[in-house]
């Protein structure tokens, strides 16, 4: 059970960038879109997502010859869900106020389709290091995501990033609160902070996304017209 | 050379647009005779924005500026929305929402002709969600309060949000009647007692019956122009009448007249010029009509049992939602089709 240097930049890349599932697959939109209301609360959801990815991929690989087929759906889910238990109950004891933060959100990654996605389509069909990196590098692909979408709406909803830091490093890190809009202003663009910024917000997300790609592709040709001219010639 | 006289020249989009501005200048003139200046400070504001925004966005996605620009539709968004905001809201509130109605609900949708929802509601919309207490703070119209402010307390108001000495804007501010019948009632005013308020005229509220009936006036002139086609104004009065109407005659003690829901609020605003956008609405002649009924019994529903003092605007955006859907179900039946239709029918 190896993995080669290649197949770690081909998962990596994979799962941040190719096949992003907040942006390419548009998966698991429900805690993407509810909880970015700052980036401390979607960076912290996503990398709670990635660390039960990680774990329920390998999980799932080790496990994926004892499997029978016709139960492997309720088998992963209950993979899934034992490894979600883990972690909320680890950050029930050790970061207590950021869970009370994000609440449901933390069972329910249970019922999130991105983690299902990757044990149905990667996991049960490679092996143990292979399914926890993807499912890391997925988890970290939504993670950031997560956080600058709720970058994006945090500074247009409330004129600041990194609130509510404090939950998750103490109180002294309450002065890391950076205040884009100088706070006497009292800004606040509730739009951006409810449901439909966070539609808006996203959709900006994915096309950012395809424009970069369309744009990479056209360089990518020209690099190609340049280098075959002579040839041509 | 002249094309045969049976090809019938499409009206330039400027002159549309232009004849639209020139039917909401009746109500523009009454609306700033009993508000007073703050009502073409909104307006201009609003289109210095939305022509700015609209240059911008032409330039980003490097369209001819000059044609878009000039072509009118930018203003009459501009307008519609500043006539749906209070006249002494913030500068910046304006600003904002036109810029938005512009750059993203028309041209991130692809601009003219392609935006799924009616722009000038859009930036209404959102700012009424974000700014609730501002956009909800109205002055009662001229005559209606001892106090009242002049045009350059009403700018300083506007741009600096400072009163002259003396003066809260308190003493001056009103709610308008649709909200002012909807917070009596949930105190348990009875309805004659509420209309003896010095707010109400004849039907509606003093001033804004009036502003109300110069849209009226201006829709008239569109129809008569064939610009808008009637069904659409007809039906949603109709519905937005008929509900009413069914409410008042169950109980007229909770409940208003028709003619108070025509005449308040932006409903003939929205009867001829906002229901009537024909990119945001269905195309197809029964379409339209269920489009503009739903739309009025939207409004009413809102209006009454909502949250929100007025509901055009909303009801406006979730039926444009509907519009492609409604447009697919309503395909009029092509010529010598329908015959056929029933025979295979009557076979099966």
């Amino acid at each position: 059970m190896m993995i080669s240097r290649q197949e770690v930049r081909d998962i990596s890349h994979n799962g941040v960038w190719k096949q992003n599932p907040g942006v390419v697959q548009i998966l698991g939109m429900c805690p993407t879109l509810a909880m970015t209301t700052s980036v401390v609360n979607g960076a912290s959801l996503g990398i709670a997502t990635a660390l039960v990815m990680a774990c329920s991929g390998a999980a799932v690989a080790l496990l994926r010859q004892f499997v029978p087929n016709e139960l492997r759906n309720p088998i992963y889910i209950l993979i899934i869900a034992a490894v979600v238990t883990i972690v909320q109950l680890a950050m029930n004891a050790y970061m207590h106020a950021l869970y009370n933060v994000l609440g449901i959100f933390i069972p329910l990654i249970v019922t999130n389709c991105i983690v299902l996605a990757r044990a149905e389509a990667f996991a049960s069909k490679n092996g143990v290091i292979q399914s926890g990196l993807d499912g890391f590098m997925m988890g970290i692909g939504g993670t950031v995501v997560l956080a600058i979408l709720g970058g994006i709406r945090e500074v247009l909803g409330k004129g600041t990033l990194l609130s509510g830091i404090d939950l998750v490093f103490g109180a002294s890190a309450k002065s890391w609160v950076i205040h884009v809009i100088p706070a006497d202003l009292n800004y606040q663009f509730l739009f951006m902070i409810l449901p439909p910024g966070a539609f808006i917000g996203l959709g900006l997300l994915v096309a950012g996304k395809a424009a970069l790609d369309r744009r990479a592709a056209e360089a990518a040709r020209r690099r190609e017209a340049e280098t075959s001219t002579p040839l041509a010639a | 050379m002249n094309t045969s006289p049976f090809f019938i020249k499409p009206t330039p989009l400027q002159v549309v647009m232009f004849k639209v501005a020139l039917a909401l200048v009746p109500a523009i003139a009454v609306y700033t005779y009993s508000f007073g200046i703050g009502v073409l400070v909104q307006i201009t504001l609003a289109t210095i924005t939305a022509l700015a925004t609209e240059a911008f966005c032409l330039k980003l996605r490097s369209y001819p500026i000059k044609p878009f620009v000039t072509d009118g539709s930018a203003i009459v968004t501009a307008w519609l929305m500043a006539l749906s905001f209070p006249p002494l809201a913030p500068w910046w509130m304006i600003v904002v929402a036109a810029a938005i109605s512009i750059a993203l609900a028309k041209h991130m949708y692809g601009g003219l002709g392609q935006n799924t929802f009616n722009p000038a509601m859009v930036g209404f919309a959102i700012m009424i969600v974000s700014f609730p207490a501002q956009m909800s703070r109205w002055a009662a119209p001229f005559g209606v309060l001892p106090q009242s402010l002049d045009w350059s307390a009403q700018l300083s108001w506007i741009f600096t949000g400072h009163l002259p000495a003396g003066l809260a804007f308190d003493a001056v501010a009103s709610a308008t009647p649709l909200d002012t019948v909807k917070t009596q009632l949930m105190q348990h005013a009875s309805m004659s007692h509420i209309f003896q308020s010095p707010l109400f005229g004849a039907i509606g509220g003093i001033g804004t019956e009036w502003i109300t009936a110069a849209y009226l006036l201006g829709g008239l002139y569109l129809l008569w122009q064939k610009l808008i086609p009637w069904q659409i104004p007809v039906t949603f009065l109709a519905v937005l009448g008929g509900v009413a109407g069914i409410f008042h005659l169950v109980d007229p003690t909770h409940y208003t007249s028709p003619l108070f829901h025509w005449f308040s609020g932006a409903a003939m605003l929205g009867a001829f010029f906002i229901v009537t956008d024909p990119v945001t609405g269905p195309t197809t002649p029964l379409g339209r009509v269920i489009f503009a009924a739903l739309i009025g019994l939207l409004t009413y529903l809102i209006r009454v049992f909502g949250g929100y003092p007025d509901g055009i605007a909303f009801a406006v955006l979730i039926m444009n939602l509907a519009a492609p859907f409604i447009d697919q179900y309503t395909q009029p039946a092509v010529f010598g089709r329908k015959g056929k239709q029933k025979k295979a029918g009557a076979q099966s």
